[in-house]
């Protein structure tokens, strides 16, 4: 990905050698400012920003996950401009997509971060454990320690993927790793709450340096590629971060829910759902709630922006939601269960909640009728007091 | 704890915590009731206990005129609310896949439309009678502080569910978790309260009518 003859040139002068025409471009930056939900007259300004844009310094570490993240972002099926801007951002680190491995690669990521230290971005995938620093290390250097360190000189953090920002499928119960998120390890690393990182990284790095870092949230299981571009673009263009919601991720992707921007949301209204996934209400389109949706408490952009460049996108598809960019969701108690249904076998919890207040019931109502037998046989005086008990 | 691990828990342990109390309150309140009994009663029987204890079941839910006349208002806003409350409970899409999901059966909904103006009705009739309550003397003098417990956890799932549904105020997985946790409230606080009758109300009538039944007179 890292091309050295495009490192000192602007992302217009980078376009332009690509064969990207100004129309294609113009249109590019009109579609990120109505996806932003910007006005009209921002389409210029964001334009001449990125055409005189300097190329940015990334640094991508992958740490506890399954690298659909960058797949996701990778797999565009035309060059479009989105991932010509991830191109061209391009990534000085990327233990996935760049070309040297081992030693170099980590000589890589300290030049980057010596040249541009205070300046780099830096984009995490996957959560980082914290029980055992050996559950995943790279090139000797544990996931805590190196993301310690590189956090240190980063100007913003950017979490891609529900691992990084929530902790994801490590998190998930029962949790073995540890795993935790990019923004609780800053909350804990700022409090003095985290141990196992090495005393090189604390002697490099001062202790609460970190705890200031800007965070952003890409959550998503991938996330949308257009969102991450987007979050790059505004970085780009303004210098400065979105505005982000209470878990850290940009109102303007993260703004609305999945069930109030769904196209099937008029059935739900109607109380038209699908019952199985190959029954009539499915083949008509109808509703998913009943089939485990989760749209209806999931803020995401995939309704609007789709994927696939726009192609189609999981409830399109004929599946519900998962719920991929909601904290947790893993731990929702399945994906197939409607969301007002209970997670635990509330069945059995009654049944024997019955058969146990049935034999306590009983218990007592024969403690009580012979309490009132002897008193009979006792001739004891009923008083007014007794109307109390 | 993140809204969505709220949500998670009101819909799993804090559910089945609400549901061992709600069961075992209603069992052993019946259970209080059915095993301690009456006294034998020694006059002998002028008529049928059963058949008139049934039929009390009936007439004592359709209002004689005289009744209607003195206490319209009770018995509109009651009606009213009762029937929205099982519109709302019993008759709405989501609710029926849990009550499928515990009971293993579920039974057509109504248009979501419907219950959502249903909803509303009910609120406003549930409102109607706190303010009735509230400005008859009588009324308020004879009020405690468990009748307007049992209102507030009775009209709390209603206003919650109803922001669930139309998402006011804040994030849709806190409404709901909201919501679910004020249904949870109110099974807890069910079995020991007024709220009870919901469970009693035919027992109790059947009762009042087998009284009159075995001494030979109309209930």
């Amino acid at each position: 990905m890292t091309n050295d003859s495009i490192k000192d040139k602007t992302l217009g002068e980078v376009m332009r050698s690509q064969g990207v025409s100004r129309r294609s471009f113009l249109k590019f930056c009109a579609a990120t400012a109505s996806m932003m939900a910007m006005s009209p007259a921002m389409i210029p300004k964001i334009a001449h920003a990125l055409e005189s844009a300097r190329r940015p310094s990334v640094i991508w570490l992958s740490f506890q996950e399954c690298t659909g993240c960058t797949e996701s972002l990778t797999r565009a099926h035309t060059a479009t401009l989105e991932s010509l801007i991830f191109d061209y951002i391009s990534l000085d680190y990327h233990h996935t997509l760049q070309a040297a491995s081992g030693h170099a690669a980590e000589e890589a990521r300290k030049a980057a971060m010596d040249e541009n230290w205070g300046k780099y971005i830096l984009v995490v995938d996957g959560s980082i454990p914290t029980l055992d620093m050996g559950y995943s290390t790279i090139a000797g250097i544990s996931n805590l320690d190196m993301f310690i360190q590189t956090a240190a000189g980063a100007a913003v953090i950017i979490s891609v993927g529900t691992c990084a920002a929530y902790g994801g499928i490590p998190h998930a119960y029962p949790n073995p790793t540890g795993a935790y998120s990019v923004y609780d390890i800053i909350k804990q690393y700022g409090k003095d709450q985290l141990d196992g990182i090495s005393s090189a990284t604390l002697a490099k790095v001062g202790k609460g340096s970190v705890a200031n870092t800007p965070i952003i949230s890409v959550p998503g299981c991938p996330p949308i590629p257009v969102v991450i571009t987007g979050v790059l673009t505004h970085y780009l263009t303004f210098g400065t971060i979105p505005e982000l919601d209470h878990l850290g991720r940009p109102k303007v992707f993260y703004g609305q829910s999945i069930h109030d921007r769904c196209y099937r949301r008029p059935f739900y209204d109607k109380g038209l759902f699908a019952e199985t996934f190959d029954d009539e209400g499915a083949k008509k389109g109808w509703c998913l709630y009943k089939l485990g949706c989760k749209g209806p408490t999931t803020y995401n952009a995939c309704a609007t922006t789709k994927w696939n460049n726009g192609t189609s996108w999981p409830i399109e598809a004929g599946h519900p939601c998962l719920g991929c960019s909601e904290p947790d969701f893993w731990d929702g108690g399945g994906f197939y269960k409607a969301l007002s249904m209970p997670t635990e076998n509330i069945t059995q919890t009654a049944i024997y909640t019955a058969a146990g207040a049935v034999a306590a019931g009983v218990a007592l109502g024969a403690m009580n009728k012979s309490k009132k037998n002897d008193a009979v046989s006792a001739h004891s005086e009923t008083t007014i007091n007794d109307l109390e008990k | 704890m993140s809204e969505i691990e709220f949500l998670n828990w009101v819909r799993g342990p804090g559910f089945q915590i609400a549901i061992i109390i709600f069961i075992a309150g209603v069992i052993i309140r019946f259970a209080e009731i059915l095993l301690l009994g009456r006294n034998k009663n020694l006059a002998e029987a002028k008529g049928s206990e059963m058949s008139s204890g049934l039929r009390t079941i009936v007439t004592r839910s359709i209002p004689d005129k005289e009744t209607f006349r003195r206490s319209t208002f009770t018995l509109v806003a009651g009606y009213i609310f009762h029937i929205g409350l099982f519109v709302t409970i019993f008759l709405f899409a989501p609710h029926i896949l849990m009550f499928k999901d515990i009971i293993g059966f579920g039974w057509p909904a109504l248009p979501t439309p419907v219950v959502d103006a249903m909803a509303v009705v009910t609120i406003i009739a549930l409102l109607a009678v706190l303010v009735h309550r509230m400005r008859d003397p009588v009324l308020k003098f004879l009020s405690t502080r468990e009748d307007y417990l049992v209102w507030l956890v009775t009209i709390a799932p209603l206003i919650t569910g109803y922001m669930a549904f139309h998402r006011i105020g804040t994030t849709a997985p806190t409404l709901l978790a909201i919501h679910i946790l004020s249904v949870e409230l109110l099974l807890i606080i069910l079995p020991f309260t007024k709220l009870m009758h919901a469970f009693t109300i035919a027992l109790s009538r059947w009762y009042g009518g087998a009284i009159s039944g075995y001494r030979g007179v109309e209930s």
